[in-house]
């Protein structure tokens, strides 16, 4: 019973990350009809927000301290970090441990700014072309993409801590009656949690509430109709795709800390954020929620020493399989509408 | 003698009762016509026909073999052609290629690998495609990509790959829709050619009474689903029944 | 000429003539000069030129004539690699089993794989190919490791059993070789400051790669091509005219696997190694690169595709830093370090970076790919041409 709870907290916050980025995946496409091979990368620069504003807090500057002494009686050297000269030294660290956290204010902004350019810029001449030629062009943004942050960055991981209040473990087992340490979770990935399903209630909740929201799923379930009425509808679907850029965005900011960002994360969660769509339902939001947290959990519980043991290496496989016999046996996803991308 | 047999279908969309309880007979070689307003099933109807939908309840029989559960390419190798709304043809080959795929299929089946033959050499096939654009006056489009051609003679290209496969029942769905008069008259003179040259059966959905009358020998009329009566042209013209569901749009047409 | 139309003929004969003077036409500079970097005529290269020709070959007749975009073929490739190594391993270093076996096992993985995913179209298709390439290159690097040598690959050994061939002897390694004829064997012909490389192992893939492209042609010529091609223009249509379109576009996925394992034993036939990274999901991104640089749907299109690709690769990724001080040295030294700055983050390890663009400029600008291209230009021209003779023509009657 432990094992399967333990499990299920182990697949939660890889399901978050999946959930997040599928959500906007489906946004882009269930809005603007196209296909983002792209949105990896956009979740791979959100990681590297947290890499840039952590190392912008600790810009540096030296200065002589004359109290120390180096080994050779010399005063020493000190880098002394400008968030200390603005806030004072407690503060200051304070702030350098709360990067991440903090990175979101420094994220939002320059997600949206890079969606906007996107639309603006490139996703917009392909809404007429075909499908193939999206994944396409897309397909090459996202190389140069990973490419750029490569060579600005580095090919090595880099480790992003998140602050060090979290830097510990929940006993989940001693609270629910289990031995102590049975089912320990690391804090942050319960942080991580806890924010995915913030962002994404705020996500249904802006659809379902606002005008803005209403205006976007009406073109959702038909594009045509709501041009019709004469409502822009493309200013909104820009919009729409600097919020889901700024939705992967953070997702990857706040995976820093669990997973050291390197330029080809994005990659990796692209593949598996796309089966999660597919299983899904292309264009489903709910279906991009559920099945993301569905195939996180499935993934941990595939990692299972016991599991593994009779089939070895499923671990490996288990999201694919699964979108496989999904796609074979209800061929538009779980909660995919009809219409959706038949042809 | 009838050549398609429709008998108490059904069809149901979630709540939407598309089809209550059809019954139909299309007798061999006659033009018979599907007329009623929008939604009262006539597409549903022929999607019903070939394969594209299956009904609820009820069968239909073609030659005294049942289409139910058999795929759009079983139904049209049985010898059922259908030609579409707008016209569906292959628009990135050119005509001549366009007439000869109806001819490979009628001479290979549903499928047959022949991946090393050369085109050139099917001297069959390509005498038998020239002769259908030959017919169809479209032989000095030969070269052209299909796309490019104008409506009408995208319908006319159409309706050429259907008889080039010998159908012995050609579906039309409202062949003259979003066509100008000259173009709609043509048609009519292009199906009633047909009509007069091969032995074929014709069924015919159309808005248009014009054409209805130019040249169908029967005609049902459905409403909301089911057939409210089924008589000959003339007949059709005075019914009371017909008159209340459905002439104001007659006569607008006319 | 083999039943092939003159236009056809011609394109065989030109591709005919680039493969087999490639050692000349490849290695344009003398040696020792500052371009010779810029040479590609050393047999390494000129395998994987024309044996990436093969895989994008294959790749177009399913792309370029259905439509059917897939994601995944860089595992029937792999597929191909493992089966011909272990041929080399178990039965002979002779590359003819090798090869036969892998164009045999690509085939009917491709044929399970294409059974499954042709079940959708569009993105799902994209997709489903996708997934199973992923799911290959994760069992060959984990579970299937005893089959697949895992992380380190595999090469056949002198302990290996290789029944056909006589036991060799510890220490010696054992080449691939055409009924004695080594892969790496060769002659170099000097001329003047000019050395070019005939190789063994080039001249048998480029021969194979001949008779593939000559397939690929009657492929497209056939009435088997010009389904493929309606299938792609209209699918309805094909249905509604008796013809069943999954066996079509089956048939095209398979051959294309068989290509794709085809140039997969080759690889391993020139280079008597394998890894499970020739299967990862970039390797399929780059043979659809290839296809549509050159030109998708067109014959000659996925030869020029991959052949330029893999020149620039190879071109781009050996200019460091030192060579773009050589080329900018005449200017004067700010100008020279921007320049270096600007230029040096596309060359050298930054190819991948280049190669994404190019897609990216590709797709926007030229759908069409090379071929388009050149037609374009070629208009240009005629248009000038022709636009000169009607001027011409009524200049006549003034005078």
């Amino acid at each position: 019973m432990d094992a399967i709870i333990l499990q299920i907290l182990n697949g939660l916050d890889k399901g978050s990350a999946y959930a997040l980025i599928a959500l906007g995946l489906t946004l882009i496409f269930g809005t603007l009809g196209v296909v983002n091979f792209a949105h990896g990368a956009l979740f791979m620069i959100g990681a590297f927000c947290a890499v840039t504003f952590s190392k912008m807090l600790s810009f540096s500057h030296t200065i002589i301290d004359e109290t120390q002494k180096d080994f050779l009686g010399n005063p020493l050297k000190v880098d002394v970090p400008y968030i200390h000269d603005l806030f004072g030294q407690a503060t200051g660290n304070a702030i350098i441990d709360w990067a991440v956290p903090l990175s979101i204010l420094f994220t939002i902004p320059v997600m949206i700014g890079i969606g906007f350019v996107m639309e603006r810029g490139l996703i917009k001449h392909f809404y007429k072309r075909p499908h193939a030629d999206q994944i396409l062009v897309t397909f090459g943004l996202a190389i140069v993409l990973q490419e750029v942050i490569k060579y600005f960055y580095g090919a090595n991981p880099i480790p992003t801590p998140a602050p060090a209040v979290f830097a510990g473990s929940f006993d989940f087992g001693a609270m629910l009656g289990f031995d102590a340490n049975s089912i320990i979770y690391p804090y942050w990935r319960l942080v991580y949690f806890a924010f995915s399903a913030l962002i994404i209630g705020a996500v249904f909740a802006f659809l379902q509430f606002t005008t803005f929201g209403m205006v976007v799923r009406a073109g959702m379930a038909d594009r045509e109709t709501v041009g019709l009425l004469g409502i822009n509808i493309d200013k909104r679907f820009t919009i729409m795709f600097g919020i889901a850029a700024a939705v992967a965005g953070l997702a990857g900011v706040m995976y820093a800390p669990i997973n050291s960002p390197n330029y080809h994360m994005g990659m990796d969660f692209l593949v598996l954020s796309f089966v999660v769509v597919v299983v899904g339902g292309m264009g489903s939001l709910p279906g991009a929620v559920l099945a993301g947290f569905l195939l996180g959990i499935l993934e941990s519980f595939a990692s299972m020493a016991a599991v593994l043991e009779i089939i070895p290496g499923i671990n490996q496989i288990i999201i694919y399989l699964v979108a496989i016999i999904i796609l074979l046996t209800r061929p538009r996803g779980l909660m995919g509408r009809k219409g959706v991308m038949e042809e | 003698m009838a050549i398609l047999e429709v008998k108490n279908v059904g069809k149901r969309f979630g709540g939407l009762q598309a089809l209550g309880d059809v019954n139909l007979n299309i007798a061999e070689n006659s033009c018979h016509a599907i007329i009623g307003p929008n939604g009262a099933g006539k597409s549903t109807l022929l999607n019903c026909l070939v394969g594209k939908l299956t009904p609820d309840t009820g069968s239909v029989m073609f030659d005294g073999q049942s289409v139910l559960g058999r795929k759009p390419y079983e139904i049209n190798q049985m010898g059922i052609s259908r030609v579409f709304q707008t016209p569906e043809i292959f628009g990135d080959l050119n005509v001549m290629e366009n007439m000869m795929i109806p001819c490979f299929a009628k001479r290979d089946g549903a499928f047959r690998m022949h991946a090393l033959e050369s085109i050139g050499q099917e001297r069959d096939i390509i005498a038998k495609a020239e002769e259908m654009l030959v017919d169809m006056k479209l032989i000095d489009k030969r070269e052209m990509q299909a796309s490019s051609m104008s409506r009408g003679d995208k319908r006319r290209l159409e309706i050429a790959m259907c008889l080039a496969q010998d159908p012995r029942l050609l579906l039309l769905d409202e062949p003259t829709a979003g066509m100008a008069r000259a173009d709609t008259n043509n048609t009519i003179d292009l199906l009633k050619q047909i009509k007069e040259e091969r032995d074929i059966t014709i069924a015919i959905i159309e808005h248009d009474m014009h054409v209805v009358f130019s040249l169908s020998d029967r005609i049902t009329v459905l409403a909301q689903g089911t057939p409210l009566v089924e008589d000959t042209p003339d007949k059709i013209k005075g019914h009371p029944k017909v008159r209340e569901a459905y002439l104001g749009e007659i006569q607008e047409a006319a | 000429m083999f039943g092939l139309n003159k236009k056809d003929t011609g394109i065989l004969l030109v591709v005919a003539f680039l493969a087999l003077a490639a050692p000349f036409i490849l290695n344009p500079f003398p040696e020792g000069s500052a371009m010779a970097q810029f040479n590609a005529g050393y047999p390494d290269l000129m395998q994987r030129l024309v044996i990436f020709g093969i895989f994008a070959i294959g790749f177009n007749i399913l792309f370029g004539l259905t439509g059917y975009l897939s994601f995944g073929h860089a595992a029937f490739l792999g597929v191909g690699s493992y089966a011909a190594i272990w041929m080399m391993k178990l039965l002979t270093m002779n590359v003819v089993p090798a090869i036969i076996v892998s164009v045999l096992f690509a085939g009917l993985f491709s044929l399970l794989v294409g059974w499954i995913s042709l079940r959708r179209s569009g993105i799902y298709f994209s997709i489903l190919t996708l997934a199973f390439a992923q799911m290959s290159y994760a069992l060959a690097y984990s579970v299937l490791t005893p089959i697949t040598g895992g992380e380190t690959g595999l090469q056949p050994k002198y302990d290996d059993p290789r029944i056909l061939d006589g036991t060799l002897e510890a220490g010696q390694s054992p080449r691939a070789n055409l009924f004695g004829l080594e892969m790496n064997d060769g002659f170099e012909l000097a001329m003047g400051n000019w050395v070019f490389t005939f190789n063994a192992g080039y001249y048998i893939a480029a021969v194979v790669m001949l008779i593939a492209f000559y397939l690929s042609i009657r492929i497209f010529r056939s009435p088997f091509g010009m389904m493929l091609r309606a299938v792609k223009s209209n699918q309805q249509r094909m249905n509604y005219t008796g013809l069943n379109t999954k066996p079509y576009t089956l048939a095209a996925f398979v051959i294309s696997g068989m290509y794709a394992g085809l140039a997969g034993g080759l690889l391993v036939a020139m280079d008597t190694q394998v890894g499970a990274e020739r299967m990862f999901w970039t390797a399929s991104g780059e043979v659809v690169l290839m296809t549509i640089l050159g030109g998708a749907g067109t014959l000659i299109g996925p030869v020029l595709g991959a052949g330029f690709i893999k020149y620039m690769e190879n071109i781009v990724s050996k200019i460091n830093k030192s060579v773009l001080e050589q080329w900018f040295a005449f200017m004067p030294d700010g100008i020279e370090d921007v320049m270096i700055a600007l230029v040096y983050p596309f060359v050298g390890k930054g190819w991948h970076l280049t190669l994404g663009l190019l897609f990216m400029l590709v797709v926007i600008f030229l759908p069409g790919g090379l071929v388009e291209g050149g037609q374009r230009i070629a208009k240009m021209f005629r248009g000038k041409k022709a636009s000169d003779d009607t001027t011409d023509a009524s200049k006549t009657p003034a005078e």
